[in-house]
């Protein structure tokens, strides 16, 4: 099935495999074409992906500065690493009670996990948006952050994950003397690491991404993340600014590529474990 | 054996430290899982039975009245539709490129890794950011999708200003989207596959890579798929992004989709009563899926 030869079959096969990845391709080439355009040669509809006059410094100045770019890269990281901490440190004990643990209730707190899978935070946002409000969190990092500190999707993962470990392991660990809570931390989160990280690798893509809750919630510049960042610097663009903000989108566009290309098989990893964004 | 004997002996003290343990481990998460998730479920739940509004004290009780409302509200049943739409464009479209992708990276022996990474960039590209990439690919007068269609000697085509087109196009973005995605799930579920079922149906007879694909791949990747084909459907119900960045659901609210919608419901008209009931709805909608998920689930023959 797999014959080195060229033959006509797999030429068409490259063939095709070349032409699906230039059309993936195709955005974010003109994406960084357009980054170095000045506004005339972007509205000069032609096709030619060299600038006639580059104007690259220009539109990357505007991109810093326009909106508070590093400012606003710098909260999307910060409260992409917060949350997965939390998730992570609420999750897996009682992920390990609900797996390796006989206590009454159990059915019933797994039970509502099931059931919580179901409901993504657009369903809860106003109820969310009320409590945020009259606690003063409207505008805060913070209120970006504590809605996602419970997942019970990670939750869900390890239960599966801790579940599928020996319980002799757990005994052994008895045995030495340690408490359950050490059990967590120092036995199963260790054995847990694909998980874990798959987990991480999921949740970063899905808050970097997304855009629901912070626009809801954040009217500042200064406090937003990455996708409320770019649409405040679309609207205090006047006109059409392409190559603004093409140098925009290729600022926060970057961050998480780079991540990607370094981290690729725990990326395809992440992926195939938790069928992202569950 | 002494130790056995009190281990015995030992059992219920054993189990009621056991249960300590872990309503101790569990109790924290419980709490959060009450106050982030529960209550402001049944909250979202108890307003929808009104015509409660952000900022108003009274508010009716409207029961179930509220659900009939809403189902013959023009712009809803609006919502409804061009959701329904674009998953149906975009859910058998990224599936079937996935699966052909995924096949056809299969059988390459080099080059594997490359193309996985390369139709996997679109999943880690912000979707705000390259949303309004395609708005630029999709200008009418000076976007390189047009400038190319002109090149070919083809009509040029106003993607998102028309009510006509902006739910393909924004299927088109969906696709380019989610194809990468699908198509790292497939490869997962081909290289599962057993390779000796393959030889086993070669000397049963089985010759063409067509019929290989039929007698093999496809059933042995039945699960893979169903997973794909819910999955993809869940995450194109819940398109939200592209249609905040791009069209604000216009023109002419050709695009409004069911997020957007509840989102200005909720948050720009601050009609909470009704953009709970529409939540509910959504949430119906999801638990639909999940639904016919596991009916199919259940029903499938397991051949591993």
């Amino acid at each position: 099935m797999t014959s080195p030869t060229l033959s006509f079959a797999r030429l068409l096969r490259l063939g095709l495999l070349a032409l699906g990845a230039a059309i993936i391709v195709f955005p974010y080439v003109f994406m960084l074409s357009a980054s170095l355009k000045p506004p005339e040669d972007v509205f000069s509809a032609s096709l030619s992906l060299w600038p006639q006059h580059l104007a690259a410094y220009e539109n990357f100045t505007k991109a810093l500065t326009r909106i508070p770019m590093l400012r606003i890269l710098f909260n999307g990281a910060l409260v992409c690493v917060v949350i997965v901490v939390f998730q992570i440190v609420f999750a897996l004990p009682a992920a390990y009670a609900l797996a390796k643990l006989n206590f009454p209730g159990r059915g019933l707190l797994f039970g509502l996990v099931m059931l919580g899978l179901l409901v993504p935070i657009h369903a809860i946002s106003i109820p969310l948006y009320a409590a945020a409000q009259i606690s003063s969190l409207l505008n805060t990092l913070a209120v970006l952050i504590i809605p996602f500190t419970l997942s019970v999707f990670a939750m869900f993962l390890f239960r599966q994950f801790i579940k599928a470990m020996p319980d002799e392991l757990i005994h052994a660990a008895r045995m030495d003397g340690l408490s359950e809570t050490a059990i967590v931390w120092r036995i199963i989160l260790p054995n847990a690491w694909p998980a874990a990280s798959a987990f991480a690798i999921f949740s970063v893509v899905a808050h970097w991404n997304d855009l629901y809750w912070p626009l809801i919630t954040i009217s500042k510049t200064q406090l937003a993340t990455p996708p409320l960042g770019l649409l405040f610097f679309r609207s205090a663009e006047v006109g059409d600014d392409y190559g603004a903000l093409m140098a925009a989108t290729l600022i926060v566009t970057l961050p998480l590529i780079l991540f990607f290309l370094f981290a690729q098989r725990l990326f395809i990893e992440g992926v195939t474990m938790t069928g992202l964004k569950g | 054996m002494p130790r056995n004997r009190a281990a015995r002996t030992g059992v219920t003290a054993f189990d009621r430290r056991e249960r300590s343990a872990a309503w101790m481990l569990c109790t924290p998460t419980a709490l959060l899982m009450l106050a982030l998730l529960i209550l402001p479920t049944l909250a979202v739940l108890a307003l929808s039975f009104t015509d409660a509004e952000l900022g108003v004290r009274e508010f009716a009780f409207l029961g179930l009245d509220a659900y009939r409302d809403l189902f013959t509200d023009r712009a809803f049943l609006g919502a409804f539709r061009n959701t329904a739409v674009y998953v149906a464009l975009v859910a058998p479209a990224s599936v079937i490129l996935g699966l052909i992708l995924a096949m056809m990276i299969e059988a390459e022996v080099r080059g594997r890794a490359f193309f996985r990474s390369v139709y996997f960039l679109p999943v880690v590209s912000l979707t705000v950011a390259m949303a309004s990439v395609w708005q630029y690919l999709m200008h009418p007068s000076f976007g390189p999708m047009n400038l190319v269609l002109k090149a070919l000697g083809l009509p040029s085509v106003n993607w998102l200003g028309s009510s006509d087109n902006v739910l393909i196009a924004l299927a088109l973005i969906g696709i380019w989207q989610a194809v990468g995605f699908n198509l790292v799930l497939f490869l997962a579920g081909l290289t599962a596959i057993n390779r000796d079922l393959y030889a086993a149906a070669e000397t049963d007879g089985v010759r063409s890579a067509w019929s290989r694909f039929w007698t093999v791949t496809w059933p042995m990747l039945g699960p893979t798929t169903l997973f794909v084909v819910t999955i993809t459907m869940i995450n194109a119900v819940k398109v939200f992004e592209a249609v905040a960045t791009l069209t604000q659901g216009g023109p002419s609210k050709a695009s409004e989709v069911l997020l957007y919608t509840i989102y200005k419901e909720g948050f720009v008209y601050l009609h909470i009563g009704v953009a709970s009931a529409m939540a509910i709805v959504f949430v119906g909608v999801l638990l639909v899926l999940l639904l016919i998920q596991t009916k199919v689930l259940e029903k499938q023959v397991h051949y591993s």
